[in-house]
C-alpha cells in the first residue's frame, strides 16, 4: 500500500470513536460509502452522531444495528423503493431515536459554515417550516437557529449553525495515492462535507499514482491536505449507484426492504454484513450482478437495468 | 375493451401542462419527474429540468429513480451539487417547485416530516428534502399528490413547507420573499387558490369524478362553485407514458 492507503479495517478502527459526529458522502441511492458503513457495523460502533441533507441506506443501515443515537438530517429515504427508509421510520415512530430535521439547503449551508470556518451560515430558506419552531433544540447548550433581521437590509433571515463532524466519509471514483480525490457525476456536498470535517477518509473504486490524477486536476474536487486516508474499495458504494460505473441494485434494495418489513434484519446483517467484502460480493450475486449493473460508458447508467 | 386511461395517468398528463415552454423547473422525485418529462416530450422541449443533485437541463433519456441518480446526468448543461443549485433557487431563478408530500392542507402547506407528535410520530415520513427549499424560494409551486381524505386535513401535522401559511400576508411575514403554491393537482381534480383569501378551490374534476367524491376526501369545507370537467388526456400522451416514460405500469 503506498501513500495514505490503508485497509478498511484499519480505517474504522482508526478514525471512528463511539459518540463521534460523522457526515457520509452520497445522496439517498447514490455513492454512499457503504463498505465503509458495513465495516463499522462489524466492529460494534455505538452512539454515533450522524449529519447528512439526503440520507438513505447508510444512515437506515446503521440505525438498524442500533449505532446511532442522534441524526440531523433533511431527509431519510431510498426514493423508488421506500420511504422513509424502514429502519430510520420504525427507530423515529418508537422515539428511539433522536432527531433534527432541516431541508437539504438547511443542511448544506451547516457544511458549508464548517468548511468555510464560520460558526454560521445565514438564509432566505425554511422560513416559516415547523423546522423553526420551539421543541427543536439540539441540545443543552446547542441552538438549532436562530431568526433575526438583516442588519443592512433588514429583511428576516435564519441563521444556521456550522456542522464541523469529526469524520467525513466519501466514496469517490477514483483517488490518488496523496489524498486528491476526483469524483464523476453529481457531487451532491461531498466535496463541502469533506472541507467541514475534521478528519477525511476516502474510499474509492480506484486508487492512482498520484502525479496521474494531477494530469486533469480542473476534474479533481478535493486536494490531498484535505484527506487523512484513503481505502480501496471497488463496488464500494453497492447497492447505491456510482455513477459511470455501476447502477444502484434494485433486487438488493428488494431484499433489504423485505428483510426490515418482515422483522428480520439480524439474518440480513449476518448475511451481508458480517462477511468479508470478497464473500458480500458473491452474495449479492457476484461477476453475473455486476455485470447487469455495470454503466453504460456514454450514459453513466445501466440502462437496461430491470428496476 | 381496455380503459383509455387512468386517474392517475390522467393526474399526470394535467400536472405536465403547468410547465410551460421555456420555464425553470425544479423538480421532486416520483410523479413530477414523470409530469416533467412529459412535459419536456409535448408542448413545452425548451422546458429546463433541475434537480436537487447537482444537475440542470439533463435530457433524460430514462425515467431517474432518485433526484440524485445517474440517470439525471446524461446531456445536462451543469452537473456540480447541492449548493449551486438551491443558491440558484434561493436567488429567484427557478420558475417552479414541482413537489409532493404526505398531506396538504387549504392554504397548501406541506407535511413530509410526520404524523401525530413530531418527537414520537404515528407516522414517520422521510423529512423535507429539498421540499421545504422550493417551497420557500420558488417562484411557483405546484403540488402533485393522491387524494386522501388522510391527506387533505385542514391543517397539516407539521408544516414542513410553507404555503400560503395562515393566509393572507401569512408568507411575507414569515420573511419569504416571493412564491407560494399556486396548483394542486391530485387524481381526482385540480385545485387552485383563492387570490384574496389564500385558501384552496376546486378548479377542475375528471371526467366521471363527482364533485362529492372530492368533498368526501377533503378534510375541509372546500369550494367547488366554479369548477368544471377537467379535459381528457390525448392519447399520444398517455402512448408517451405507458410506452417511454413509466413503461412498468407504475400509472394503472
Amino acid at each position: 500500500m503506498k501513500g495514505k492507503e490503508i485497509s478498511i479495517t484499519e480505517a474504522v478502527k482508526k478514525f471512528v470513536n463511539d459518540g463521534s459526529t460523522i457526515a457520509f458522502g452520497g445522496f439517498t441511492q447514490n455513492r454512499h460509502p457503504m463498505s465503509f458503513i458495513r465495516e463499522m457495523i462489524r466492529q460494534g460502533k455505538k452512539d454515533l452522531v450522524v449529519y447528512g441533507h439526503s440520507s438513505g441506506i447508510d444512515l437506515d443501515i446503521l440505525v438498524g444495528a442500533g449505532a446511532v443515537k442522534r441524526a440531523e438530517i433533511a431527509y431519510v429515504g431510498d426514493e423508488q423503493f421506500v420511504t422513509p427508509s424502514p429502519n430510520f421510520g420504525k427507530a423515529a415512530e418508537e422515539g428511539k431515536l433522536e432527531i433534527q430535521d432541516y431541508s437539504n439547503y438547511g443542511a448544506t449551508l451547516r457544511f458549508l459554515a464548517g468548511a468555510m470556518g464560520l460558526p454560521f451560515m445565514p438564509a432566505k430558506t425554511m422560513l416559516g417550516s415547523d423546522m423553526l419552531k420551539s421543541g427543536s433544540d439540539k441540545g443543552k447548550s446547542e441552538k438549532k437557529f436562530h431568526l433575526m433581521e438583516c442588519p443592512f437590509t433588514g429583511e428576516k433571515v435564519v441563521l444556521l449553525p456550522a456542522a464541523k463532524p469529526d469524520l467525513a466519509i466519501i466514496h469517490a471514483q477514483m483517488v490518488g495515492e496523496g489524498g486528491t480525490v476526483m469524483i464523476y457525476g453529481q457531487k451532491f456536498a461531498d466535496d463541502i462535507i469533506a472541507k467541514a470535517a475534521k478528519e477525511v477518509v476516502v474510499t474509492a473504486e480506484e486508487i492512482l499514482p498520484e502525479e496521474q490524477i494531477r494530469q486533469k486536476p480542473a476534474l479533481t474536487c478535493l486536494p490531498f491536505f484535505e484527506v487523512d486516508a484513503i481505502v480501496k474499495s471497488p463496488f464500494g458504494a453497492h447497492p447505491t449507484s456510482c455513477y459511470g460505473l455501476y447502477d444502484y441494485d434494485p433486487d438488493h434494495y428488494k431484499i433489504y426492504v423485505k428483510a426490515i418489513k418482515s422483522n428480520s434484519f439480524d439474518e440480513y446483517l449476518e448475511r451481508y454484513v458480517y462477511v468479508e467484502h470478497r464473500e458480500y460480493f458473491e452474495r449479492i450475486g457476484g461477476v453475473e450482478k455486476m455485470e447487469r449493473l455495470r454503466a453504460d460508458p456514454v450514459l453513466g447508467y445501466s440502462p437496461n437495468l430491470k428496476r | 375493451m381496455p380503459e383509455e386511461y387512468t386517474l392517475k395517468e390522467l393526474m399526470v398528463v394535467r400536472a405536465s401542462k403547468e410547465i410551460k415552454d421555456g420555464e425553470k423547473v425544479f423538480i421532486g422525485t416520483g410523479l413530477p419527474m414523470i409530469a416533467g418529462m412529459l412535459a419536456k416530450y409535448t408542448h413545452a422541449p425548451n422546458c429546463v429540468i433541475i434537480f436537487e443533485a447537482g444537475t440542470v437541463d439533463s435530457k433524460l433519456l430514462d425515467l431517474p429513480a432518485s433526484v440524485g441518480d445517474p440517470r439525471c446526468v446524461y446531456g445536462a448543461s451543469t452537473c456540480t451539487g447541492l449548493f449551486d443549485i438551491f443558491s440558484m433557487l434561493q436567488d429567484g431563478k427557478i420558475d417552479i417547485g414541482f413537489l409532493g408530500g404526505g398531506q396538504v392542507d387549504k392554504y397548501g402547506n406541506l407535511n413530509s416530516t410526520a404524523i401525530g407528535e413530531y418527537r414520537c410520530p404515528e407516522v414517520r415520513f422521510p423529512g423535507s428534502g429539498g421540499a421545504c427549499d422550493m417551497a420557500c424560494l420558488s417562484k411557483r409551486v405546484v403540488i402533485i399528490m393522491k387524494h386522501e381524505l388522510r391527506r387533505f386535513p385542514a391543517e397539516v401535522d407539521y408544516l414542513t413547507s410553507p404555503g400560503w401559511m395562515d393566509g393572507p400576508g401569512g408568507r411575507e411575514k414569515a420573511g419569504l420573499v416571493r412564491g407560494g403554491p399556486t396548483t394542486v393537482i391530485t387524481d381526482l381534480g385540480v385545485m387552485k387558490f383563492d387570490p384574496s383569501s389564500k385558501e384552496m378551490y376546486l378548479d377542475s374534476y375528471y371526467p366521471g369524478v363527482s364533485i362529492e367524491k372530492i368533498r368526501e376526501n377533503t378534510g375541509f369545507d372546500i369550494d367547488c362553485s366554479r369548477a368544471g370537467e377537467t379535459e381528457k388526456p390525448h392519447i399520444e400522451e398517455i402512448a408517451l407514458l405507458r410506452n417511454k416514460i413509466a413503461p412498468k405500469g407504475s400509472l394503472r
